[in-house]
């Protein structure tokens, strides 16, 4: 009885107070949803309109409305094509690097042996290592031609040292990055094996697959989807790789390693060019879209299967 | 064609021992059943015969070869799975065609073969769906496909019936029968419903704790079950347990009391119960062999009656405390709340001692 009584008082309150609760949800949700636009939607928003004007820090005075002439002139600019292309060879071959190790680190941790816990934190530990604290550790202890550990290891081996940032730049970045998001790779790779049903592959086994053929036919199957989703989160972060350039190689040599980032930083902050940096910055987001474009396609075809 | 033979095969997990020094011979197309409880060891049984778990203690002869090291996969046995294990993203022709594919056959082959599999269980419009987009039994028989169509020596199921509804589940154990008949091959399977293991066995395993209690045809069980626990576990509803006293164990007639100056007296077996007059022991008489009567040695009130239209189950309150099921089709006599007696059916039941091992039967077999 109480609570019909409760519940219709409410609900004819509810009428007259509507306008008023509804007030108030908005008023505690502003500080929130402020907080967010001001955080997602005005750089977007101030972004986008720099890149139609001309806005130079040294010139401050000479700006104005210039239509698309800065896309223009970056789209006929070999900087930008040499970024575009940087920045693919690194994701995509980080990409590589990570799912292949990932695979086979999560196969591996994913045997019973003593010592696996430590083993799986061992592996799992570069990812808490901060990227410009990772890239100084390769740049300084692993890669350096002097003092490196590698180049001590070559000199062991009878072999002369390579100044990796200066001969192979981009391989030596590949290296960093990969180093730093393997481990990433092969927690989502080792938790999705963990959900394998073992009935399967002792199905697999009276059906006379071997432990080679079970992964081929049985486990590796299993892991593409979350491969998938791992690729899809990796590139949204590999895209925007920055601090691992700007402590080993700063972009070079020449353009070697220049990024799309990395060339949006460079037209900014050091030839302070908003107007140019925008329009690299929108073209960067047009860039990303198209692989998540792409990426949801396969992950959701993915998901079909 | 298999024969399999366990010799006191026993299996441990760390210190506790799942399975304790089974002896069976499982002769080469028979149809043997595995039953007990939740936890009694079927499934570790079952997959030490598989090969995918070591055997502890103990031998297993296939065909009269000793098989305790030989790979899953080269002892002849196919095994259905009790969550079907269906490789999910192979079609159902990739499923039924897998195990010839890793045995190097050509893909002609394979083809036959599944399509034939295909066409015993009623498979073939469904052969290029993926497991995902089959129903429950559509996804056991491609399960079943699986094993057959490697033409195994022997079947292993372990509860393949029980994520199968009701209806279903009556339908496919006419079906595993008849397909065990056509295959003549021999079939072991797991399960936990002592209506499966009656209705499909040639020969029943009831396995209580590791333990084999008893190995027996369905109607041994039935009407001479070596131990309470048997008694209790075959047959639904439960055998009635009375509470009773040897009191004269003659050479032509042993009576036995049930409550103070409530006697039953039948003939005495030979060889002659080997117990002292006065002992305490237990009578099981089946639900259907009890009968209501003007004065009989059974005497309390109806509790509940339970109409299930083809009979009737009456559940008495027995005068000594304990309540006894009768089953019966006589439905004009009974109404809750009732004093009602009961006689025994005079040649029928059994007695058991303090141990609960059976110290004979009165049966027709
Ligand atoms: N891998 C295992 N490790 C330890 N104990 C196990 C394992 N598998 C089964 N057991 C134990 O062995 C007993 C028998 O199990 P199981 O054969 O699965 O029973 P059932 O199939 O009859 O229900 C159970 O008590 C179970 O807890
Ligand atoms: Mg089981």
């Amino acid at each position: 009885m109480m609570d019909a009584t409760t519940l219709s008082g409410e609900a004819i309150a509810a009428g007259s107070l509507a306008p008023a609760r509804r007030r108030l949800s908005w008023l505690m949700l502003s500080p929130a949803v402020g907080l967010l636009a001001v955080w997602a939607f005005v750089p977007l928003a101030m972004t986008l309109v720099y890149s139609f004007r001309r806005y130079n820090l040294l010139y401050p005075e000479r700006n104005g409305f210039v239509g698309i002439r800065n896309y223009e002139y970056l789209l006929s600019d070999p900087s930008f094509w040499t970024a575009i292309l940087n920045t693919l060879v690194l994701v995509l071959g980080v990409l590589a690097v990570t799912i292949v190790l990932g695979t086979v680190f999560s196969l591996l941790l994913n045997q019973n042996f003593p010592g696996r816990a430590a083993a799986r934190l061992m592996v799992i530990a570069p990812f808490f290592v901060l990227p410009p604290v990772a890239a100084l550790i390769w740049k300084n202890l692993l890669f350096d031609p002097l003092n490196g550990f590698i180049a001590w290891l070559l000199h062991l081996a009878g072999l002369p040292a390579i100044a990796w940032f200066t001969h192979v730049p981009m391989l030596a970045l590949m290296v960093i990055v990969a180093w730093e998001w393997t481990p990433f790779a092969t927690l989502i790779l080792l938790t999705a094996l963990q959900s394998l049903d073992p009935e399967q592959l002792e199905a697999a086994r009276m059906d006379g697959a071997g432990p080679t053929n079970r992964v081929i036919y049985i486990v590796l199957p299993h892991l593409a989807r979350p491969a998938a989703i791992t690729i899809m989160m990796e590139s949204i972060f590999l895209l925007s790789i920055f601090a691992e350039i700007l402590t080993t190689t700063a972009g070079g040599p020449g353009e070697a390693t220049t990024t799309l980032t990395y060339l949006i930083y460079i037209r900014a902050l050091l030839n302070f060019d908003i107007g140019g940096a925008s329009a690299a910055g929108v073209l960067a987001i047009v860039l990303a879209n198209i692989v998540a474009f792409f990426l949801m396609r396969a992950v959701a075809r993915n998901l079909e299967a | 064609m298999a024969k399999l033979e366990l010799r006191k095969v026993g299996k441990f997990y760390g210190g506790f021992e799942a399975v304790k020094s089974v002896d069976l011979t499982v002769e080469d197309r028979e149809f043997v059943v595995f039953v007990g409880p939740s936890g009694c060891g079927k499934t570790t049984l079952l997959r030490m015969i598989a090969g995918l778990e070591d055997i502890s203690s103990g031998e297993l002869f296939i065909d009269g070869a000793r098989a305790n090291a030989v790979p899953p996969d080269k002892r002849g046995l196919a095994m259905v799975f009790q969550s079907y294990a269906l490789y999910p993203h192979m079609t159902v022709a990739g499923n039924m065609g897998f195990a010839l594919k890793m045995a190097g056959a050509p893909k002609a082959e394979i083809a036959e073969k599944v399509q034939e599999a295909a066409r015993v269980l009623q498979l073939e419009p469904l052969l290029n769906r993926r497991p995902r987009m089959l129903s429950g039994g559509q996804r056991q028989r491609v399960a079943i496909g699986r094993a057959i169509v490697r033409s195994p020596k022997g079947f292993l199921f372990d509860e393949p019936l029980s994520n199968l509804d009701a209806a279903l589940r009556v339908q496919m154990r006419t079906e595993l029968v008849k397909l065990h008949q056509a295959l003549a091959a021999t079939m072991i399977y797991v399960t936990h419903d002592q209506v499966e293991a009656m209705t499909m066995a040639d020969r029943i395993v009831v396995l209580e704790g590791g333990r084999v209690a008893q190995v027996g045809t369905p109607l041994e069980l039935y009407h001479r079950p070596a131990n309470l626990f048997v008694a209790g576990f075959i047959g639904s509803p439960k055998m009635n347990f009375l509470s009773a006293r040897a009191v004269a164990i003659g050479p032509r007639e042993t009576t036995l009391e049930l409550a103070p100056d409530r006697v039953l007296a039948f003939p005495s077996p030979a060889p002659a119960l080997a117990i002292a007059p006065g002992a305490a022991v237990t009578l099981g008489v089946r639900p259907e062999h009890l009968r209501f009567v003007e004065s009989g040695p059974l005497r309390g009130v109806v509790d509940v009656v339970e109409h299930l239209g083809v009979e009737t189950l009456v559940y008495v309150k027995e005068s000594s405390g304990g309540t006894v099921i009768v089953r019966t089709d006589d439905l004009s006599r009974v109404r809750q709340g009732e004093t009602v007696s009961l006689a025994l059916h005079p040649d029928r039941g059994s007695l058991f001692d303090t141990a609960g091992d059976a110290l004979f039967h009165l049966s027709p077999t």
